[in-house]
């Protein structure tokens, strides 16, 4: 969290390589979230992505908003899609049939593409050791199908398919910790990161582009749609959503956790809640039981960090 | 020079692979495929091929990194069987709508349930319709005769699309069998470097798998018909040239002892082989009888098919798959409906056999002809007969 400098923003290229004229909702935080990606990755590179609002917003034929080469082929195989694109380069530039140079790969996929449905191509890629990053746009639901839960849904909101009832508090699992899962791998870079902090979101990607081997970046994108929230507030969102504890920002580095926020002190759950309609119907017994879980969940994070 | 060696119709298939200079193997162990890529991953681990062998952990992200090798215009194999085609299932029709193309050997085998690791055409027959070029071989030459000859084809900037190259499980594959293997240099002549058109480059980026509204969906799927269709002028061709070269000639549908024959077999894949013994046999009892199989799945060659059987009065044809509750064997029915609308064509009967790595020997075929001729006689009231079941 370093670069606050009030010239960071100019150094950060004015090209865009997801173009604008996309057709995301208004206010996606995941649309900014592969915005500033984007801007990190530039453009010796190839993206392979999974099926998903990022895909469907970018793609339809005969438009595309990609000014970088990038393939869509399903679901559940962008890690694998992408072990074959590494593979591919990395066997022809040995063979002279195409010149040696840096082309690095890049899959992306949403939080139902990386931790369900996609998660044994993504574990399958880690394991082998490709040469690629991996970058998981967590809006924590299926936002692309209609808001259904996924493993990252959070503990209590309500979906479409975890609905709020007389006998159901929404979501009846908790949020699956698909970095911790990543990082299980002794990959040699696993980051958290969120468009509302865009240099830190920048930062990570860049390193985990840099790094040689596997690397896995997991990007909280605040869905208005899906929150039922404003969509002027995706960027508050976020920054509430770090800021609370819900999803804290840091490193993994060869193994070594480092925050990347440290906070000192955790912000009540209440106030990044009460912006957002998939957690109006939580009692106070219930927010009290996911302030509890979240105060300890950070007090173990920040001992691994130590 | 070229010598005649006895190997196993796994090795040799890994070694036609060698041959073709593949660049990119992605696979997952599943019997009766198993052989070739552990031959294929033993010749990389040697440093005799040199590609990247890519062990995936299961036959959906096999063949997802087999389109992105093959969408950054890598060569690229892979080989699976049974339960791992199915597996694979919807990243075919990717392969194919995609136009990107690769070789896949395909080791037939029944599917669960039961379980069976033994051979039958079930497999095939379930990704029928994915849009692959389809070939079937009958003997360890004719495997890795065809694994070259696929490279070629679906490589071919007319075609740019994926070839399954199917083979019997066990009854083809685990055969040592005679092969030629044809030069380095004949094969390097044969089968040159391959450039994809449109590889995704930072040079050029391409958007590659964009998504189709209703508006221009059936346009794409139309493009798509043209193109397999077109591909078969593409084949032939290539056997023509791989004939011209290698003196082995393959076509689409292949005849035996079939000419003047009032009564015709009509099979895929290996059995053919054993119907032969059959055929000749019954010819010297003085009968009427001939052979057709069907080398060139899809697409689908109608034309050499009713050239083949309209002299004929009678087509038994033998499937070793079973489309449940519908009109019995998935070729028949092809068969049925390709002849349909013919002024002059054969009556046909179906049977199914062979299911799960049960034989059939030539006295089975021979029972087989027989009681087709009995059926298309006194008639019967089922639309497709099960041989050799023990009742």
């Amino acid at each position: 969290m370093e670069k606050y400098s009030v010239y960071v923003p100019r150094l950060v290229t004015k090209r865009e390589n997801f173009a604008p004229g996309h057709r995301a909702c208004i206010g996606c935080g995941e649309a900014l979230a592969v915005r500033l990606a984007c801007k990190a990755l530039g453009q010796n590179i190839i993206i392979a992505n999974a099926t998903g609002c990022m895909e469907i917003v970018s793609s339809p034929l005969p438009y595309t908003s990609w000014r970088v080469p990038w393939i869509h082929t399903l679901f559940e195989n962008a890690a694998a899609v992408a072990s074959g694109i590494e593979a591919g380069l990395k066997v022809m530039m040995k063979k002279g049939r195409i010149a040696q140079r840096e082309i690095k790969v890049v899959a992306m996929a949403g939080d139902g593409g990386t931790s369900d449905i996609g998660l044994q191509a993504l574990s399958g890629a880690l394991e082998r050791g490709h040469d690629f990053l991996y970058i998981c746009f967590d809006n924590e639901a299926y936002m692309n199908t209609g808001i259904q839960r996924s493993s990252a849904t959070p503990y209590g909101a309500a979906t479409t398919t975890s609905p709020a009832g007389k006998v159901s508090i929404g979501q009846f699992s908790w949020k699956k910790n698909m970095p911790a899962i990543a990082a299980a791998h002794d990959i040699p870079y696993v980051a958290t990161a969120c468009p509302s902090y865009p240099f830190d979101l920048m930062a990570k990607v860049q390193k985990g582009m840099a790094i040689q081997g596997p690397a896995y970046v997991h990007i909280l994108s605040p869905c208005p749609t899906g929150w039922r929230c404003a969509p002027n507030l995706s960027i508050k969102v976020g920054r509430l959503a770090v800021e609370t504890g819900m999803f804290p920002l840091y490193e993994v580095e060869n193994g070594k956790y480092k925050l990347s926020l440290d906070l000192p002190k955790l912000r009540p759950v209440a106030d990044y809640m009460k912006l957002q309609g998939r957690f109006r119907h939580l009692s106070e017994g219930i927010i009290k039981e996911i302030q509890q879980r979240l105060g300890k969940e950070y007090a173990r994070l920040k001992e691994k960090a130590s | 020079m070229v010598k005649r060696v006895g190997i196993e119709v796994s090795l040799a298939i890994g070694d036609a692979v060698k041959l073709a200079n593949a660049d990119v193997i992605a696979a997952y162990p599943i019997t009766p495929q198993t052989h070739i890529v552990e031959h294929l991953a033993e010749l990389v681990a040697n440093g005799e091929l040199d590609a990247q062998y890519i062990p995936v952990e299961s036959e959906h992200s096999a063949m997802s990194a087999c389109l992105g090798s093959s969408a950054v215009g890598a060569r690229t194999f892979t080989a699976t069987a049974g339960q791992g085609l199915e597996l694979m299932h919807e990243v075919l029709y990717v392969a194919s709508s995609m136009r990107l193309p690769m070789v896949m050997a395909v080791a037939n085998r029944a599917l669960s349930a039961p379980l069976s690791v033994w051979g039958d055409q079930s497999d095939v027959m379930a990704v029928r319709d994915t849009g692959w070029i389809q070939i079937f071989v009958e003997n360890g030459q004719d495997a890795v005769d065809n694994t070259l000859c696929a490279f070629r084809i679906g490589e071919d900037p007319r075609v740019l699309l994926p070839v399954m190259v199917h083979l019997d499980g066990f009854y083809l594959s685990h055969m040592i069998e005679p092969v030629v293997f044809p030069e380095q240099s004949q094969v390097d002549k044969f089968l040159p470097p391959y450039k994809y058109p449109m590889p995704l480059h930072p040079d050029k980026p391409v958007t590659m798998g964009a998504f189709a509204p209703p508006i221009i969906y059936s346009e794409a799927k139309k493009a798509q018909v043209i193109n397999l269709e077109a591909s078969k002028g593409v084949i032939l061709e290539c056997w023509q040239e791989f004939g011209n070269i290698f003196g082995r000639h393959y076509s689409p549908v292949e005849r035996y002892r079939s000419e003047d024959a009032k009564v015709l077999l009509l099979t895929l894949g290996g059995f053919s082989e054993t119907a032969m013994t059959t055929i000749d046999k019954m010819r010297g009892e003085g009968k009427s009888v001939g052979l057709v199989r069907i080398r060139l799945w899809r697409p689908f060659p109608f034309a050499e098919l009713r050239q083949a059987v309209k002299n004929a009065e009678l087509l038994i044809v033998l499937d070793r798959a079973i489309s449940f509750g519908g009109p019995g064997g998935p070729v028949c029915s092809e068969v049925r409906s390709a002849l349909y609308n013919e002024a002059k064509k054969p009556k046909i009967i179906g049977f199914v056999g062979g299911l799960g790595g049960r034989d059939i020997t030539p006295a089975g075929f021979e029972t087989i002809i027989n009681r087709g001729i009995e059926v298309s006689q006194k008639g019967s009231d089922r639309e497709f007969e099960i041989f050799g079941v023990r009742e």
